[in-house]
This record gives structure tokens, C-alpha cells and sequence, in this order.
């Protein structure tokens, strides 16, 4: 039998990124219970991953993590919030124990994950997210002299690109599906406003003397068994490249499905939140990446914002109110910037696996009008990724809109789910 | 534990840093993690625990999640098919 315990706190925070740590702290320091639960072994999200120091962030990152020692936050980590069985109540797991926390009040800080669009050979392994290839070299992956083509949109492509060169990697080409004249007029605003919002901005000089191809995309992968080309559609023109790994990522998708459960509104994606960072639901705050895609120091501030309203200490939080509004400017401009162009709509051929857990082909989706019909019919989005690849890229595809969430919003084990009798699963918990 | 060790993949030694993931190992052996419903190799695409491709046998448990699994000394991994 697993371990079951239960934890209560004054306040609690789902996730251990720069937002869930900010509110953490602010909330803990006025002498609340805090507790904060991340998946993850260490905190720190997907910037200051397992606390890594690298990175221009690494004292910025290092003085949130000793306050949040120091405020007496306890952390829970390597748990995944998979389940809310009733009000105030939130289910966790980790390897062999579930954890039942009850709370006042709760923060959402559940971060942002990569977007993946099909295209013909994306299945090919080697073929990775950006961010999911620096997560594999930050997790030991030796990628000295090795050949990578960085492709998608977005930020995170510079940022994964510099950190790549950086470990001895040749980066032959980043292909950026934005136009020259979009990324310009960014390039513009970031001058007339130095913040920054996210690491990758800084590090022009990182990446000089890589080829960066505007108005870029992949529209094939090769290979027998594993990755060996790629073939990039440039300003109309096509070019296949040899490499060992193409890291590749559509900008990035908030991770919205636990607030969904919990009742909170979403608007074009985004949760919700009123000028404290509450969600429509009372008690339930949400900072970070879910709120909309700002980069660190957004979610650091609406973290803090929601600490503090957390804590009732409202007045402190109006006090950010001025400096977040600046950084929701750029978040905004994030969005114009990387918006998606209709091109890449046409990037899958009849055969392309569009739901990689259940191997359920375009052509087999194509004759359905509705994300349901197609979960329904197909199995699309029924594998235990529940969604969370191909419900973004259907969106796209289709303009299918997701439905409503059902828990476990993870796939949990079986018998985490038996360890709590009122839950009856809705899916099997065949996978761990 | 020493800087670097021994995990066997699909009964092939490869030499792992500390800290390594089991994903890590596998990709630096060039075996799949996985066997797709219709029999393609599949290797970690997210590297964050959210897409499940890099699930693989580990020490004998099917299923595993190697982007989010430290190897260990010894460790015995296989493709899971
Ligand atoms: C793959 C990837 C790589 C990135 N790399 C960079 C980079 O190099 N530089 C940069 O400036 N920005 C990077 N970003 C953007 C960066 O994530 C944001 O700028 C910033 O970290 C947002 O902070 P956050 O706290 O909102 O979210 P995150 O940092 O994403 O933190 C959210 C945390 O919540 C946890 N979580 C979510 N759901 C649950 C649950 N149900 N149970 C338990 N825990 C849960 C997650 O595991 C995660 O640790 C990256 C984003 C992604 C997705
Ligand atoms: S690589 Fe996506 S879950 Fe491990």
C-alpha cells in the first residue's frame, strides 16, 4: 500500500517556477502556512530548472530560492497535482506516496509548455521540442560537436540556440516562421523599452554569426530510423540540411487544464484574473505563464501580486500593479509577434501522425468537425498525454476548440486513484 | 557516486554523467524509448514530462517516464515495445 498523507495551509501554491516561488515567499513572509508542490525534483520551473545556475538569471535565481528557504515555505517536491476531489482539497503524487492538501486560499502557478506542429517525419526520434532538447542537455546530454538545426517561433529558439553554441554544438541554422519585418518591429520596441522579458532577447551577441532565416519553416524531417536531414521551406525557397537533431517549438502554450478542473474562466486560452491575480473562482489566484506568455519577470510579478492578495495584503500588491502593466506590454507584443502564420497549416500530408500516443493520422482527423467527434471516433487525444500535444496543434490545424477537463488531469496510478474511494477514474491508469 | 557510470540499454554499456536522466542515456545509445501503436521508434520530444513518447522499461517496470527518472549505477533499460 502506498503512504497517504495529509497536509492544510493557509496558502498553497501549484508550481515551483519564478511565479509559484515568488508568491510562495511573499505569502509565507507575512507568517502564513505555505505550502508549494512541483513535479519536479528541485524547484526552480523551466527556467531555473532543478536550480540550475546557469543562465544571466542565476543570482536573480539564487536570491528567490534562498528567500524561499528562508521564509519557511515547505516544499513538496517531485509531486504532481493530478486531482481535485472536493473544494479545498487537492490530490498529489509522487513514485509511492499521494499527498492530500487542503488550503484557504491556492495559487496557480502551473507555467507554460512548448507547442508542437506536425509535419511529415516529426515523429522521427531526435526530433525534439527547443526547450526539450536544452532540457535533455542540461540533464547530461553530450551535444559537443553535434549538428543542430533550431527551427519554430518565438524567443525560446535564441535562447536555445546561444545555450546549445554555448556546449560546443554547431548550429548551421534557426529558421523563425516570423517575418523579417515582425521581428524587426520587435527589435524596435525592445530598444525603446530595455526590459527584459525573456532571456533570449539579451542574447543577440550569443548568436551573432548564426544564421537566423526570418519567414522559415520545417516542412520535412528524414530518416530511417532516427533523424539525418531536414528540409526548411526559406522565403520560398526550399533547402534540406544534414544534422543530428532538429529542436523545434512553436512558441509555447499555458498550461491551463488544473484550473480548468477547479472551475476558473479562461478567455482565448488564458486564465482569467481580476487586478489581484484572482481567477473567477474566490480563493483561487493564478500567476505566471497561464495568465497569458510573459516571460520571468511578468510571472515574478504576478506571482508577488498574487502572494500578497493571498496574505490580504493588498495595498503591497497594488503597489506592483504599475511595473506588471509594463511587462504585460510586452507579453502582448510577444503574441503579435510569434502569432502563427496560415502556412504552417498546410505542413501535414495525408499520413502525418498528428496524435503521436495513439497514431491517429491527418487524413483520419480531417473528416471530423470537432475535437470531440474526433476524440469520439479516432482516439486523438485519449493517450496518456491526455491532449496536451495535439489538442494545441488540432487547435491550430482545425480551430477545434478543447472541451472541458476531466480528472485525474494526469494519468495517475491506479491505485493513487483507489487511495482516495469517492474517486471513480474516467481513465485507466494503465500508464505511469 | 562517481562522476561517471555504467547503465545498460537494450544490453549495450553506455557511460552516463551523474545526474543524467534515463532519456539521456537513451538517446545517447540511439536506441528508441518506445515502440509506437504502429511499430515507429519513438525518442523524448518535450523533455518536461508532458508528452509520455520517452516511456520506456526500467529495471524491469514498463511505462516509465525516462525524462523525468535519474539513471543509477547498473541500471537496466529497455525499449519498450
Ligand atoms: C521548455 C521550456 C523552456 C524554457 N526555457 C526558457 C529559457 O531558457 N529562458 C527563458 O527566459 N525562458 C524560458 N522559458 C519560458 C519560462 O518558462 C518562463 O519565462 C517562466 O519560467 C515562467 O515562469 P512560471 O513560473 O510561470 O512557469 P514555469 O517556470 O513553467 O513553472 C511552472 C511549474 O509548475 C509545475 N507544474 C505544472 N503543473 C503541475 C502539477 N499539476 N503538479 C505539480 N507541478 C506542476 C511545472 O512542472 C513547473 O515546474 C521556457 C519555457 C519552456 C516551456
Ligand atoms: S520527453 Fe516528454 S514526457 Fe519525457
Amino acid at each position: 500500500m502506498n503512504n497517504y498523507s495529509r497536509e492544510r495551509f493557509d496558502v498553497l501554491v501549484v508550481g515551483g517556477g519564478p511565479a509559484g516561488i515568488a508568491g510562495a515567499v511573499r505569502a509565507a513572509e507575512s507568517g502564513a502556512r505555505v505550502g508549494m508542490v512541483d513535479e519536479n525534483v528541485a524547484p526552480g520551473g523551466q527556467i531555473w530548472r532543478g536550480g540550475s545556475s546557469e543562465g544571466p538569471h542565476s543570482s536573480e535565481a539564487s536570491n528567490w530560492l534562498v528567500r524561499l528557504k528562508k521564509a519557511g515555505v515547505i516544499e513538496l517536491c517531485g509531486k504532481r497535482v493530478f486531482h481535485h476531489p472536493e473544494a479545498g482539497i487537492l490530490l498529489a503524487e509522487g513514485l509511492d506516496d499521494v499527498w492530500e492538501l487542503s488550503y484557504r486560499n491556492l495559487v496557480l502557478a502551473t507555467g507554460a509548455r512548448e507547442r508542437f506542429l506536425p509535419f511529415p517525419g516529426w515523429t522521427l526520434p531526435n526530433v525534439m521540442g527547443a526547450g526539450g532538447l536544452q532540457a535533455l542537455v542540461k540533464s547530461g546530454l553530450p551535444i559537443q560537436g553535434k549538428r543542430v538545426v533550431v527551427a519554430g517561433t518565438g524567443p525560446l529558439l535564441l535562447a536555445v540556440a546561444s545555450y546549445l553554441r554555448k556546449h560546443g554544438a554547431e548550429i548551421p541554422l534557426i529558421c523563425e516562421q516570423a517575418s523579417a519585418s515582425k521581428l524587426a518591429r520587435f527589435a524596435m520596441m525592445l530598444i525603446r523599452h530595455p526590459e527584459k522579458i525573456f532571456q533570449g532577447l539579451q542574447l543577440r551577441k550569443d548568436i551573432a554569426g548564426i544564421l537566423l532565416a526570418t519567414s522559415s519553416w520545417p516542412v520535412a524531417a528524414h530518416g530511417k530510423r532516427t533523424l539525418e536531414a531536414v528540409t526548411i521551406s526559406s522565403a520560398g525557397k526550399s533547402e534540406t540540411v544534414q544534422c543530428d537533431y532538429l529542436a523545434c517549438g512553436f512558441h509555447l502554450v499555458p498550461n491551463t487544464e488544473l484550473p480548468v478542473l477547479l472551475g476558473c474562466r479562461t478567455r482565448c486560452g488564458y486564465v482569467q484574473v481580476d487586478e489581484l491575480q484572482q481567477t473567477s473562482v474566490q480563493g483561487i489566484f493564478c500567476a505566471g505563464e497561464p495568465t497569458g506568455i510573459g516571460g520571468v519577470d511578468l510571472a515574478l510579478i504576478e506571482g508577488q501580486i498574487a502572494g500578497l492578495a493571498a496574505t490580504g495584503r493588498t495595498s503591497e500588491a497594488k503597489a506592483l500593479f504599475s511595473k506588471r502593466e509594463r511587462f504585460r506590454r510586452f507579453a502582448r507584443l510577444l503574441d503579435e509577434t510569434f502569432c502563427l502564420r496560415s502556412e504552417l497549416r498546410g505542413l501535414p500530408s495525408a499520413d502525418t501522425l498528428i496524435c503521436r500516443c495513439e497514431d491517429v493520422s491527418y487524413s483520419r482527423l480531417r473528416e471530423h468537425t470537432s475535437w470531440r467527434a474526433a476524440k469520439l471516433h479516432t482516439r486523438c487525444g485519449m493517450g496518456p498525454c491526455q491532449g496536451r500535444i495535439c489538442g494545441p496543434a488540432t487547435q491550430f490545424l482545425f480551430k477545434w476548440n478543447p472541451d472541458s477537463v476531466r480528472p485525474p488531469v494526469f494519468p495517475a496510478r491506479v491505485e493513487h486513484l483507489a487511495a482516495q474511494p469517492q474517486l471513480i477514474p474516467e481513465v485507466t491508469g494503465e500508464v505511469q | 557516486m562517481p562522476s561517471e557510470f555504467i547503465v545498460r540499454v537494450n544490453g549495450a554499456s553506455v557511460s552516463v554523467p551523474a545526474g543524467a536522466t534515463v532519456a539521456v542515456a537513451m538517446v545517447m545509445a540511439g536506441q528508441p524509448c518506445r515502440s509506437s501503436v504502429i511499430g515507429e521508434p519513438r525518442g523524448p520530444l518535450c523533455g518536461m514530462g508532458i508528452c509520455f513518447e520517452c516511456r520506456a522499461v526500467v529495471n524491469g517496470i514498463p511505462h516509465s517516464r525516462t525524462c523525468q527518472l535519474l539513471c543509477e549505477p547498473d541500471m537496466e533499460v529497455k525499449t519498450d515495445e
